[in-house]
């Protein structure tokens, strides 16, 4: 298993750079992940989304998905791509230290 | 005398009533299926309607003829249930208490939650084939359709059926070589994932029958915009949100899907997009033990497919006469299901899986049975004799056998065992 080091602690990750275990997840290491995604600075906005996308993965063992997030996190599906242009159930999942939301089939 | 009340008779309302009639005598059990309307559609069927290959109006048939004697029908709008008294209010005024609720109402396309999807390209330069008026207009665009760009795309999932937009364009491949006008289409298939399906083993089949039939593949596009380009009728373009283009000359869209209005009408009842949490497994609803679901109205991770519904009707049938009986619930649903694909030129592709095993090759449902994942004459005329059994076999709630819930293992081959290989 892979290990990454965020905030000077280790913490297990999978190939795709998700936390395996969304426990070892402190807010301090979030900034440190969104520059290894590409985004430099985060702003409450950003943090609007990765507090909600825990708060989801908490009650529901799940992230969400972007559907889901714009209906529900009170940020659009525009701007949540403008705040994680990469895919933002990706993306803020990743920096939110929780798993891949799972894809629909 | 318990009242079982189900919502929805379309595929799982309908085969899950017929199977728990046969199971209760008519002074056990009263069962009710309420519907807005009287026309069942068989859904498989309107893939082939744009395509000239069959009618919408012979897809149809009466919803309430498909119900065993001694199951009651009512047609009505449902207003909203209130789960805490065990009741569902009709628009008509009307209210049904219940001992047991079963929501069957499935998912509606939601085409006006996508900005300019309904605008002045609906039905002129974009169409959806997921409904019997959208098939039989795209049906006509396509008679007129004489080249171009036609692209093929899923604004977000869930969809229905997630292989039909794929059989789409294998058949439009076909459809149009057959008029000797394929070299004058590009043809281009936009997905939200990040592969032509959702599963690595399928999605690597089915992107490589994509390239063979020169179909291109675009990946991971959102699409946030329909906009029209010219004049209705001149075409218009896909814009995703993260502001890529794709233009098109004519555009078969699947749009969002959701669950039935009333179920955000109903306290507690349905997650944010509409569709009702169940444990996958037992299929009871999460908001209260006598509440259940199946269907493409549960918020399962399995397809929202006829085959879902079929092999969820067997288990749940059990699992609400255990609940009656005060017993333990059986939490036997896999997640299996069944799916023929039309890959054109007459044959089909089949594949076979369940919550934790992807579609595999092999074959179905043994190692003498239907080829997994390979396109085959055999697999294409399943698919064509499957519509009779639809109406004779699956909706009156029969075994059909050989083909049991649960997903059968043998015959599919698997993946070597990463750890085999260090």
């Amino acid at each position: 298993m892979p290990t990454a080091t965020y905030a000077g602690h280790d913490v297990s990750v999978n190939d795709e750079g998700f936390l395996t275990d969304p426990g070892q997840w402190t807010e301090e290491m979030a900034p440190q992940i969104a520059r290894s995604e590409g985004i430099a600075e985060l702003t409450p906005r950003h943090w609007q989304v990765i507090r909600f996308m825990r708060a989801q993965y908490q009650a529901k063992g799940t992230g969400p998905t972007v559907r889901v997030l714009g209906k529900t996190s009170g940020v659009t599906v525009k701007e949540l791509y403008q705040l994680f242009p990469k895919g933002p159930a990706k993306v803020a999942a990743k920096i939110a230290g929780i798993p891949k939301p799972r894809g629909c089939i | 005398m318990k009242r079982i009340v189900i919502l929805g008779g379309g595929t799982g309302g309908t085969l899950l009533a017929n199977r728990l009639r046969r199971a209760y005598r008519p002074e056990a059990a009263e069962i009710v299926v309420v519907d807005r309307d009287d026309a069942h559609v068989y859904q498989p069927g309107l893939l082939f309607v744009p395509f000239g290959r069959a009618e919408a109006r012979r897809l149809t048939r009466p919803r309430w003829r498909q119900l065993r004697s001694g199951i009651s029908h009512c047609q009505a709008r449902i207003d909203y249930v209130d789960v805490e008294k065990d009741r569902v209010y009709l628009q008509n005024g009307n209210a049904l208490g219940y001992d047991v609720l079963i929501v069957a109402t499935g998912a509606q396309l939601l085409p006006e939650e996508t900005d300019g999807l309904t605008g002045p390209v609906w039905q002129r330069d974009v169409f959806t084939f997921y409904t019997p008026e959208g098939a039989e207009s795209l049906r006509r665009a396509l008679d007129r359709f004489a080249g171009g760009h036609l692209v093929v795309g899923i604004v977000d999932m869930p969809i229905k059926c997630p292989v039909a937009p794929l059989e789409f364009c294998f058949l439009a491949d076909d459809y149009f070589r057959r008029r000797g006008i394929r070299d004058r289409v590009d043809l281009t298939y936009v997905t939200p994932l990040d592969g032509a399906f959702t599963k690595p083993v399928a999605s690597r089949h089915l992107g490589g029958l994509l390239a063979a039939k020169g179909i291109e593949l675009v990946t991971e596009f959102s699409t946030g915009t329909v906009q029209a380009t010219g004049e209705p009728g001149e075409g218009g373009r896909l814009v995703s949100f993260d502001d890529r283009e794709v233009p098109f000359d004519l555009a078969v869209i699947v749009p969002l899907h959701g669950g039935a209005n009333y179920v955000g009408r109903s306290p507690g009842l349905g997650d944010e997009l509409g569709f009702i949490p169940v444990d996958p497994h037992t299929l009871q609803a999460k908001v209260k033990p006598n509440v259940f679901a199946l269907g493409d109205a549960t918020d399962a991770p399995a397809s929202k497919a006829g085959s879902v519904a079929h092999f969820e009707g067997e288990v749940l049938a059990g699992n609400v006469r255990r609940f009656l009986a005060g017993e333990a619930l059986a939490a036997s649903f896999d997640g299996h299901t069944n799916c023929f694909i039309e890959t054109g030129g007459g044959r089909a592709l089949l594949i076979d899986f369940n919550y934790d095993t992807e579609p595999l090759t092999g074959h179905y449902p043994s190692r003498l049975g239907l080829p997994l994942l390979r396109p085959s004459r055999l697999n294409h005329l399943g698919k064509l004799a499957f519509q009779p059994l639809y109406w004779h076999g699956l909706l009156p709630g029969r075994d059909i056998p050989g083909i049991s819930p649960a997903m059968p293992a043998r015959g599919k081959n698997r993946p070597a065992d990463p750890a085999g290989h260090g």
